[in-house]
């Protein structure tokens, strides 16, 4: 595995010197934060030249990544200051900190943008935060080790996933209540959500699956499995999914596998496979879907994929144990 | 201490009196949760005065002793996973007797099977878990014993391991000295019996990796100057080898070996680089969340033998979320096939060949892990985990 992930590096460098960025139908530009676990900062990659061009001193332990509701300002969750860095991505300064509780993990935005959910990994809860004033407006009992956390488009429902019960959690917004605990595949990580609303899909890592819940009613409406060439499915250990506007393309990074997997979500089929670095964490979509950036959290690397060619660019070194990447165009 | 009651019942008297036992459960737990729903019942065995628990030694444990009692670790498990039990609607209870004799351990668990227990789980020495197995019908969790006995000749049907084989943390290590063509292999072996069973397993590894056997010796911990061939650590590090093996269930003479040998080199075994089950300074797949909620629980950090127990807690746990609705033999045969998250990022399930519980095992010095089990680049026909402990085709175990 090794060598191969080696020799794909040298073949996407190669790739990378050979076309000059040529290839691409939109010019990238604007910058890609990416968090690193133990760095307490964010290394920033101009998406044109592709390389590093600083970095960003932020709070302990930054995880999840989210810009603001306005477009202003990126949220930083920090898991060892208990609270996210609020900052303004045109001056590039921190304006401000929020409370998360408890180590936060990840988060979103209620729709109006006032609302932070966020998940406290250890305490097995999900609080909800006004942004504006920084109070607690209630915190969730949850399963533990809750991770993902994604709001409907229409504000009402937050959905959390808890690692150790395999669990997601169907939370009404208005009373904070859990209105529904779906079983889902063993250790649920994160979400996407088709753009109509109607389909959840949430990626089990220690099942190497991605369990497809419909909104109305939470049954499971398919189960996607995954399947690498030369790996077992112990080693297939999905994580981070995103999805394009149109929503008919997911994208899924499979953990130690170190490949992403394309798919066609109508069809809920694997299209392709992309090797990248080890232990693919978290997957972003540049604004033109044209490109994919994957953050390798064992070897320390983003890895820029070519969506339309399914290659790999180019791996960026970045920091030490790189979690989420948030471009900013 | 036997009952007299248990030998002059019928068998379905017994079998009547359980199941009442569960109706009244089952009656109990009514209401609480959602519509029907299941209590089940495990009961823990544990030796009464534990020498592993002695004051000197949690204390200061040596590397792959226990910290200390195992009940914190079980408590946590069940509380982890309340959510997913009230979602099912199934209760899990879990009880608790001492016994301080073989004969005592048979009695606790035909008593603990009479009083209603699902499954049993067992914190004892072998011969002791020997004798609480062939006192009971109800499978067994053997949360404290490595022994390879229990996984080979004197193995049971019924019989779970969820504690790692000497075997599996011997071929553990084995695999990390190849990996680092650390191949010449100094064994030291102390003086007691499970020291001389255990260097025996060690000699077995260090054979099936491809490593060399550059001398092997036997030590003792003395003061005494006319035995100063066994006791001197550099008396007995004389020689060429890349590194020194040293078997020692006891632990004092081991830890004091690293930097105190004749070449730089260093020491492996039961001190300087030892295989674990866990370490509290492991820091992938979700480990360092676990470990915090049981330091904050048990006010101490997270050995080994602590994520042994609070994974047999978990398997307790997935088997009554499979089966919430009982009864007992469907929770039996699901705790016997659960798939289990124990946060080494991989899932785990029990073998069928030996009951042994797969699992990745990390190589730690006590500071932080060095290298994780099977390593990188080990192959196997079906799964890596099966290069750790006894294989299918090996057929070790007759009983099952």
């Amino acid at each position: 595995m090794k060598t191969r992930y080696f020799r794909s590096c040298v073949a996407g460098l190669a790739l990378a010197a050979a076309l000059p960025f040529v290839q691409a139908q939109v010019q990238a530009q604007g910058v890609a934060y990416v968090s690193s676990e133990k760095d307490n900062a964010l290394t920033i990659v101009d998406l044109k030249t592709l390389a590093v061009t600083g970095t960003l001193a932020t709070c302990k332990r930054p995880r999840h990544l989210q810009r603001s509701a306005d477009g202003q300002q990126m949220l930083v969750a920090c898991t060892d200051s208990n609270q996210a860095d609020l900052i303004d991505l045109a001056t590039r300064k921190s304006v401000g900190k929020l409370p998360l509780g408890a180590e936060p993990e990840a988060f979103d935005l209620s729709p109006d943008g006032k609302t932070i959910y966020v998940s406290n990994e250890d305490e097995g809860a999900l609080s909800v935060i006004d942004i504006a004033s920084g109070k607690l407006i209630r915190s969730v009992e949850v399963g533990k080790e809750p991770e993902g956390v994604k709001v409907s488009p229409d504000g009402k429902t937050v959905w959390v996933t808890s690692e150790v019960a395999s669990l997601v959690h169907v939370i009404d917004t208005a009373s904070g209540k859990v209105l529904k605990n779906v079983k889902v595949g063993k250790r649920p990580r994160r979400f996407a959500l088709t753009p109509d609303g109607s389909q959840l899909w949430v990626t089990n890592e220690l099942a190497a699956s991605v369990t497809i819940l419909s909104t109305r009613d939470y049954s499971t409406l398919g189960t996607l499995t995954f399947q690498v060439k030369g790996a077992r499915a112990a080693d297939i250990t999905p994580v981070g999914i995103t999805m394009t506007r149109d929503g008919k393309r997911a994208f899924v990074a499979l953990g130690k596998a170190n490949h992403v997997a394309f798919v066609d979500v109508p069809a809920r089929k694997v299209t392709d496979l992309v090797l990248v670095g080890k232990r693919a964490w978290n997957v972003t979509l540049d604004k033109a879907e044209a490109r994919l950036y994957v953050v390798n959290g064992l070897s320390d690397d983003l890895t820029v994929v070519d969506v339309a060619a399914a290659k790999a660019l180019k791996s960026i070194a970045v920091g030490r144990v790189p979690y989420m990447a948030l471009v900013v165009e | 201490m036997r009952d007299p009651v248990r030998g002059a019942a019928t068998r379905p008297a017994r079998r009547a009196r359980r199941a009442l036992a569960l109706c009244v459960a089952v009656a109990a737990s009514l209401g609480a949760g959602s519509g029907w729903a299941a209590s089940f019942k495990a009961t823990l065995i544990q030796r009464d005065d534990d020498p592993r628990l002695e004051r000197s030694r949690v204390e200061r444990p040596a590397l792959g002793h226990p910290g200390g009692p195992v009940n914190p670790a079980l408590d946590l498990a069940l509380k982890d996973s309340k959510l997913e039990l009230d979602a099912e609607g199934a209760v899990l209870v879990l009880d608790t007797i001492k016994v301080g004799s073989a004969a005592a351990a048979r009695d606790a668990a035909a008593k603990a099977e009479k009083a209603g227990a699902v499954a049993l789980l067992t914190d004892l020495p072998a011969d002791w878990l020997l004798a609480a197995a062939d006192g009971t019908k109800l499978p067994l969790l053997n949360i404290g014993e490595s022994s390879d006995r229990l996984r080979e000749r004197d193995c049971r049907a019924r019989l779970l391991h969820v504690a790692p084989s000497e075997r599996m943390r011997a071929d553990a290590l084995a695999q990390t000295l190849a990996q680092r063509r650390w191949i010449n292999v100094l064994l030291l072996t102390g003086p007691s019996e499970a020291d001389r069973e255990r260097s025996t397993t060690a000699q077995a590894a260090i054979k099936r990796y491809g490593l060399k056997l550059a001398g092997s010796k036997p030590f003792k911990l003395s003061a005494d100057p006319r035995e100063r061939d066994l006791a001197n650590p550099l008396l007995l590090t004389q020689g060429a080898y890349d590194v020194v093996w040293v078997v020692d269930s006891d632990g004092e003479f081991a830890r004091a070996l690293p930097y105190r040998t004749v070449l730089p080199r260093p020491v492996v075994g039961d001190a300087g680089l030892v295989a674990l089950a866990w370490a509290a300074s492991f820091e992938r797949f979700g480990a360092p969340q676990v470990s915090r909620r049981f330091a904050k629980a048990a006010g101490r950090p997270m050995l080994g033998a602590d994520w042994v127990a609070w994974l047999a807690g978990k398997a307790l746990v997935a088997a009554a979320v499979a089966t919430p609705k009982g009864p007992a033999a469907a929770f039996q045969q699901a705790l016997a096939s659960v798939e289990l998250d124990g946060s080494k990022g991989v899932g785990m399930n029990f073998r069928p060949w030996d009951g042994q519980l797969r699992q990745p095992l990390l190589l730690g010095d006590g500071q932080s892990v060095v290298a994780m089990a099977p390593v990188e680049g080990i192959l196997h026909p079906k799964n890596a985990l099966d290069t750790l402990g006894a294989d299918a085709p090996e057929k070790l175990c007759k009983s099952r």
